[in-house]
């Protein structure tokens, strides 16, 4: 494997981790503020039970992206920043607001419920934008001449494809958190709150697949060059759709433990992680060799190979330093049955 | 205003906004761990409380501080895509450290806070400390890259080819330990002081002798001792980091002072302003032969003046007012905190005359003001450079016009955090008071973090 072949795959990997975490992330502020008014169920306070302690290691993740790809591919990070000041911008005022209102929503309690709406709103937003950059880099609302690059704004929002990102982006991120979250409230026995996200994971799973189903669709006739090489790929996407069938059925089967209880909430969510994993990795694979088509390539925009050896050095030793750390978080929220059954959310 | 001056302001308003909140960031979570470690050593409960409600100040601006970190971080491919290319290929490590550090901060801060009832008091302390080695770690290595900017080395430039890249070499330049030092040490000194100016204005709403009143003259003391010492080293370091100038980046040292005649025995200019036409300083208290022998260690050390570098190559020479406002409030502070508790605990007075009490109330906004002025100095005083005389700031804007909307679109959306964070603030603070907390920590069973959100 080429240095600048490893280099993407991590790249990918990141991008991957960021992009499960953070439909979490977002589609969980979204549904602490759907249900703030139905305080019986329980579901906005699950919601918040997930996202208070989770919302800064996501954060990290998006710059831990750029900084790869600056790090990584600083002719391809030129490019980005260059066309993306727009959209990264309206990313950038978008997040700001969010996590503040986020994190005031959970101190100022009496005035919860406005600031929960600005945080629950804007968030969702985010989603939508992030994966414009991805039509972006097709190509074909750039324009390439000499020294200077430049975006087709108008170009980019009058084409469907733009729009199938968008909302593929927007149900994904409902799709997969109601799912998270109806796992989680399966653990913490949260019967009601279990079965209204349930209810909603089953609601939005199609309409995610249909939004997945219209990218291809207009990838064909706005990026004709990606739709053919993914096809190529047929089977593993095939394979990604068979997972989602079974992610389907697993929501329907009766759960193990307890048997009038209907779903089971984890093989539902990994087999649903396991077509997304699927689908992003012919989507990538097809995408290569280019970072933003036609200029700018993998290896064009590779950096200084003693740079990337000194960085690689570092993932390592990130990865050994940080891994405990990631262990004990998980097992202290997401394991913990003291945490997970608490009468209360704890702030 | 011309697309270079608009980008700097709006990099520059992203960054003076940002520090406010980062280096309060850096700076509490020292306090925190001091005012934990000794509620376990004494058991007196007045320090768990302080380290509950500074952690909750931690906290709420967080969510300021986080926010305004990533569009730092993010800007910078924005706004200098040409400056972050070269970044990219040789001074990229610094960025990737700082991402393990943020995640060590992030997983850290929740387990404290969110988990504080679930864990015993060694794993608190040990959080607490990795938190504290989390916001350090980040300040130093972004201050890496600021001093790389202008000390820069380990690569070789021609055009826009980039060859002999050595990424630690790049990594351990001249000024990285003298700048990380300066910041660190500064930081520390402004979270005390922001403590101070908390806890003398509460002293100043309660009766003398009253339990809250004790409660923030024990804070107040605290700080003054941590704020006393990292002020010194502060200045300590300060005149280490005017020797690397001196060394490094003669012309930003030149301006700094004034100093246009390039001179043996220099003198060192306090106060007044520069005048370009003239080529002189004006109004300036002047100590004879200082400067000399604070840039060299001896009187007879040659200070280059402005007028050896070409006019181009000039700082904006306002950056000595900067200059002096930095070192004038860091050496008010000194003065401040050891002439304090001289009076405390040498003379053993009990009472503070109301004109110190609102002196200390100013501490923590001036200690600010001075992060900001030295700031400000340390990045407009390398222009007209970003990496210094290798890539220049005009060559490494973005081509993409129109900032103008973008920036005041930024700077609504700043104004919206300041209110609002403030607001939250004064809400929580006004909700949960001292008595409160004191009457929580005495009865066991309501636990601390989880009892008043």
């Amino acid at each position: 494997m080429s240095d600048s072949l490893l280099a993407i795959t991590v790249l990918w990997g990141f991008v991957f981790i960021y992009a499960i975490m953070a439909t979490m992330d977002f589609g969980a502020g979204f549904w602490s503020m759907v249900y703030i008014n139905k305080e019986k169920t329980r579901a906005t306070n699950i919601a918040n039970r997930y996202l208070s302690p989770t919302w800064e290691v996501t954060n990290t993740f998006i710059v831990a992206i750029v900084v790869a790809v600056y790090s990584m591919f600083p002719t391809a990070a030129y490019t980005l920043g260059t066309v993306l000041l727009i959209p990264g911008s309206a990313i950038l005022l978008l997040l700001a607001i969010r996590s503040a209102f986020l994190v005031f929503s959970n101190i100022a309690q009496e005035y919860r419920k406005p600031l929960t709406y600005i945080s629950g709103i804007t968030g969702m937003l985010i989603p939508g934008i992030l994966l414009s950059v991805l039509p972006i880099t097709h190509g074909g609302y750039v324009n390439f001449h000499e020294e200077k690059q430049s975006l087709d704004l108008v170009g980019l929002f009058t084409s469907g494809n733009e729009y199938a990102f968008f909302t593929f982006a927007l149900s994904s991120t409902l799709f997969l958190s109601s799912l998270l979250l109806a796992d989680y409230a399966n653990v913490s026995d949260e019967r009601e709150a279990y079965r209204v996200y349930r209810r909603d994971a089953i609601i939005l799973g199609p309409i995610s697949l249909l939004t997945a189903v219209f990218i291809m669709l207009t990838l064909k006739h706005d990026a004709n060059w990606i739709y053919s090489k993914m096809m190529d790929d047929f089977f593993l996407l095939m394979a990604s759709l068979f997972f989602f069938i079974i992610g389907g059925i697993a929501l329907f089967l009766p759960s193990w433990k307890n048997p009038d209880v209907k779903g089971r909430p984890r093989l539902a969510i990994i087999s649903i992680t396991i077509q997304y994993l699927l689908a992003s990795y012919v989507y990538g694979k097809a995408h290569l060799p280019y970072i933003v088509y036609p200029e700018v390539t993998i290896t064009s925009a590779f950096t200084d190979p003693n740079s990337f050896h000194a960085l690689f050095a570092t993932y390592i030793a990130g990865f050994i330093i940080l891994f405990p750390g990631f262990y004990f978080f998980w097992k202290l929220f997401m394991h913990d049955k003291k945490y997970l059954q608490s009468p209360q959310t704890k702030k | 205003m011309d697309h270079l001056v608009i980008a700097r302001s709006m990099f520059g308003t992203t960054m003076g906004f940002h520090i406010i909140f980062a280096t309060i960031g850096v700076g509490l979570p020292l306090m925190m761990l001091t005012a934990e470690i000794l509620y376990q050593k004494t058991k007196d409960l007045d320090y768990v409380i302080m380290a509950k409600r500074w952690t909750k100040t931690f906290g709420i601006l967080l969510g300021v501080g986080i926010p305004t970190g990533t569009i730092a971080g993010l800007q910078l491919s924005l706004l200098w895509p040409g400056f972050m290319e070269v970044i990219g290929k040789v001074m990229a490590l610094p960025f990737q450290i700082e991402i393990y550090a943020f995640f060590i901060e992030a997983l850290f801060m929740s387990i404290y806070v969110y988990a504080s009832e679930r864990i015993p008091p060694w794993a608190r302390i040990s959080s607490l400390i990795l938190v504290a080695i989390g916001a350090l770690a980040s300040a130093v290595l972004i201050t890496n890259v600021h001093a790389f900017e202008g000390t820069p080395q380990g690569f070789r430039m021609n055009g826009r080819e980039i060859t002999d890249v050595d990424p630690w070499k790049a990594f351990f330049n001249p000024t990285f330990f003298v700048s990380a030092g300066h910041v660190a040490m500064s930081a520390y000194t402004t979270g005390a002081f922001i403590v101070a100016s908390v806890s003398a204005f509460k002293m100043m709403k309660h009766p003398f002798g009253s339990r809250v009143f004790q409660f923030h003259q024990k804070a107040l003391v605290l700080s003054l001792i941590v704020g006393g010492i990292f002020s010194l080293l502060t200045a300590v370091n300060g005149h280490e980091s005017a020797q690397k100038l001196y060394e490094y980046q003669p012309e930003k040292l030149a301006a700094a002072e004034g100093l246009f005649e390039t001179q043996s025995h220099a003198p060192l200019a306090i106060g007044g302003f520069t005048d370009k036409e003239k080529r002189e300083i004006k109004g300036a208290i002047e100590i004879p032969w200082a400067l000399s022998f604070l840039a060299g260690n001896s009187f007879d050390t040659v200070v280059t003046g402005l007028n050896d570098f070409p006019e181009e190559y000039w700082p904006p020479l306002y950056v000595h007012t900067l200059f002096n406002a930095m070192v004038g409030i860091g050496s008010l502070l000194i003065f401040l905190a050891f002439g304090t508790l001289a009076w405390r605990f040498l003379l053993k007075k009990k009472h503070f005359p109301k004109l110190l009490m609102w002196i200390f109330v100013c501490s923590g906004p001036l200690a600010l003001v001075s992060i900001e002025c030295g700031w400000i100095f340390a990045c407009t005083g390398r222009q007209p450079w970003t990496i210094y005389r290798t890539l220049s700031t005009a060559d490494s804007v973005t081509t993409s016009e129109n900032l103008g909307l973008l920036f005041v679109l930024f700077l609504i959306v700043y104004a919206i955090l300041a209110i609002s964070v403030s607001f939250v603030l004064i809400y929580y603070f006004r909700k949960n008071t001292v008595l409160k907390d004191l009457t929580a920590a005495k009865e066991k069973e309501v636990p601390l973090f989880g009892s008043n959100s």
